[in-house]
């Protein structure tokens, strides 16, 4: 049986359950949501959006697809995942199931809580009846397996003019006590009028040995000056693989940022969608990518530039040792009406590896005459002038070899808000290029 | 201090230096002059290790040890300094944070402390303005839209930190203006003592007014044609660099 088949019958044996409400919105549009996987299936290289990424390796496994409930982790095998030094709020997943115990929520003044209990409960459900799976991409087969599967993730709901004092730390740990599991976690998350939120989202395997598949959907509602800012640090285990599919829907003067940090995994794809509902929106996405071996990581981000007056500013760097591979195809759609955008993209690539390589495809669809775009694409190697420069000055070749890449990732660093975050950010950079740091930039 | 013994060097299998000889004493002033693809910034960037070069024949003997096989830093640990001709740009990288690190390597590799801070600072300060450099350049990244004077200056100033036992200067007088080359003699000659030598390379006799020699090399090519006191570059200015072909 293929891993498509045995989705589908799991589907139906997880919607025949006695609990299922067979009137619910949720039971329809998981519903439907099945139909379109069943119809177009897992995507292929044949598939414009996945020519330079392969899903055949990570499909041949015989995922579990309702993983064991109930696994137990210790605190100290997980706390070194998280920021260090820092309050926050916490939600944790272990194995795909909610741990009370290792999490820090709240409805004091707004709601960080779980999307199955929110979707439940008569208070949230008139909220999340409105908002869930209206922005994420209905046709996309991958969105929708996740759609049809979901169990769990966060519900995130801050009402207006709420400043949320600490960030929110989103965790979701696999225990690898079965040997192949896949995983579908969703997150809603509504940010009401002058509403500002940090968010920190990480998906980690505790064992090196299980195979692991996320497959996680996030939503996020920004409303009239709103400011979110999103991180996403995918450092995971040499045989666990993420597809993250994040959809953005913005309204005036809001400011959302998302941050993607991929050193780790086999295989990491990112669908990243922003939706400017309104003008004065400024929309930034950022990404640092440094990898090694065979991992092989994939941009894809759209900005769709709807109504006049707003911008997007989009920096992805990439770091490529060994035979890593890369993919970096960011769209840009400036609508007839969206005059006055201001549209930058950039995307930076160090092939330091003999085999590494990296297809970046910039697409700009440009519909409206009065608007500035532009778009940067480098790929190069390592400097060996300043390389013998700085070697001429006592820094042995290995740390100057640092130093550069380090220098070359920076503006990207530099744009966290979050202190503790660089740090951590930092670090893991550090580790991956495989040097200490007696340096700071 | 540093012996070149019969150097052949090249690159790609051209050959560019055909047999240097020099000897340098410490607490000497040498200046090699010779006109365009001489070899004499092959010559620098081969003492000071530049991998890009091929070392076919002969020896450079620095202290009674050979440096063919030793890495740039490490050369450069041993006190070889080289002022580059056209100094790289490093985004990222702050003047300081740079100097720093290249000061704690050296400390590092000579089995000594990190340099605490407060000292740091003192040491950056008293340079700087012995240079009479904007302090502004020093938070910004290396070299980074710099005005070519501005990457000379920055050069002697990394110079006057890491205080070389041998200073190569590459025509550190390209791009500077009158006033800022006399700074920059100044800040060489400051740093001149008994114990360290100088190697000044350059196309004309102007810095030479400023840092005095007490040899001159005439460098043609890729072998020294002649060799004389400071007076050989008052005679190489009048007579033009055609008068040493013929020699």
């Amino acid at each position: 049986m293929s891993l498509k088949e045995k989705l589908i019958s799991s589907f139906i044996a997880l919607e025949n359950k006695g609990s299922v409400d067979l009137d619910s919105n949720i039971h329809n549009i998981r519903t439907k949501a099945i139909e379109v996987f069943e119809q177009k299936g897992f995507p292929t290289k044949k598939d414009e959006e996945w020519k330079y990424t392969s899903l055949k390796s990570i499909l041949k496994h015989n995922y579990s697809v309702f993983p064991s409930s109930e696994n137990s982790v210790e605190v100290n095998d997980i706390k070194k995942y998280f920021i260090q030094g820092i309050e926050s709020y916490k939600i944790v997943f272990i194995d795909g199931v909610y741990s009370s115990f290792l999490s820090e929520t709240t409805h004091d003044g707004f709601d960080i809580c779980l999307l199955s209990s929110a979707i439940k409960k008569t208070k949230h459900k008139i909220v999340t009846d409105y908002y869930f799976n209206t922005l994420a991409n209905k046709n996309d087969s991958i969105t929708a397996l996740n759609t049809a599967f979901t169990t769990e993730g966060t519900y995130i709901h801050i009402p207006k003019n709420v400043m949320v004092p600490k960030p929110i730390q989103l965790m979701y740990f696999y225990t690898g006590k079965e040997n192949e599991v896949m995983l579908q976690p969703r997150n809603l998350i509504i940010v009401g009028e002058n509403s500002h939120v940090q968010i920190v989202e990480r998906h980690q395997c505790l064992t090196k040995k299980a195979t692991v598949l996320t497959n996680a959907v996030t939503e996020i509602f920004a409303h009239k000056r709103a400011i979110v800012d999103w991180y996403k640090i995918q450092n995971d285990t040499e045989n666990a693989s993420l597809i993250d599919s994040t959809f953005v829907e913005q309204r005036e003067n809001s400011i959302v940022s998302v941050n993607t940090y991929s050193f780790g995994g086999k295989l990491t794809r990112n669908n990243l969608e922003f939706h400017q509902k309104g003008e004065h929106i400024v929309s930034n996405l950022n990404g640092i990518s440094v990898l090694n071996k065979k991992q092989h990581v994939d941009h894809h981000t759209l900005v769709n530039h709807i109504e006049p007056n707003c911008e997007s500013h989009e920096l992805y760097k990439g770091i490529y040792n060994n035979a890593s591979t890369g993919v970096f195809n960011g769209k840009v759609i400036v609508k007839k009406e969206a005059q006055k955008t201001n549209a930058y993209q950039q995307n930076n690539s160090i092939l330091i590896g003999d085999k590494a390589a990296v297809n970046a495809k910039p697409q700009l669809e440009i519909f409206a005459d009065d608007v500035k775009c532009s778009h940067g694409c480098t790929i190069g190697q390592l400097d060996e002038s300043a390389l013998f420069y700085m070697q001429q000055r006592g820094i042995p070749k290995a740390e100057a070899k640092a130093l550069l890449l380090f220098a070359f990732a920076n503006d990207v660093v530099e744009k966290i808000k979050i202190p503790e975050l660089k740090t951590t950010i930092t670090k893991l950079i550090a580790d991956k290029l495989g040097v200490e740091l007696g340096f700071n930039l | 201090m540093l012996e070149i013994k019969n150097l052949h060097a090249g690159i790609e299998g051209k050959d560019i230096l055909k047999g240097i000889n020099l000897t340098i004493n410490a607490g000497e002033v040498h200046a090699i002059m010779g006109p365009n693809g001489s070899g004499k910034s092959t010559l620098s960037s081969v003492i000071a290790g530049n991998e890009t070069y091929e070392v076919t024949k002969g020896d450079i003997i620095l202290d009674n040890e050979s440096l063919l096989e030793v890495a740039p830093e490490t050369r450069a640990h041993k006190g070889v300094f080289l002022s580059f001709q056209y100094p790289v740009e490093i985004p990222g990288v702050t003047t300081t944070n740079f100097i720093k690190t290249a000061i704690n390597e050296k400390r590092k590799a000579q089995g000594l402390e990190e340099l605490p801070a407060k000292d740091m600072l003192k040491l950056i300060r008293e340079k700087s303005t012995l240079l009479e450099m904007d302090r502004k350049f020093l938070s910004r990244s290396l070299n980074e839209g710099f005005s070519g004077g501005e990457k000379k200056r920055n050069e002697i100033f990394q110079m006057a930190m890491l205080e070389p036992k041998l200073a190569i200067l590459d025509e550190t007088d390209s791009g500077l203006d009158i006033d800022a080359l006399k700074i920059v003699a100044n800040g060489v000659n400051k740093l001149k003592n008994k114990d360290n030598a100088v190697i000044v390379i350059t196309h004309y006799q102007r810095l030479l007014e400023y840092i005095v020699p007490d040899y001159v090399h005439v460098l043609y090519n890729g072998k020294i044609v002649k060799s004389g006191g400071k007076e050989l570059a008052f005679e190489l200015e009048e007579k033009g660099y055609d008068w040493i072909k013929n020699l």
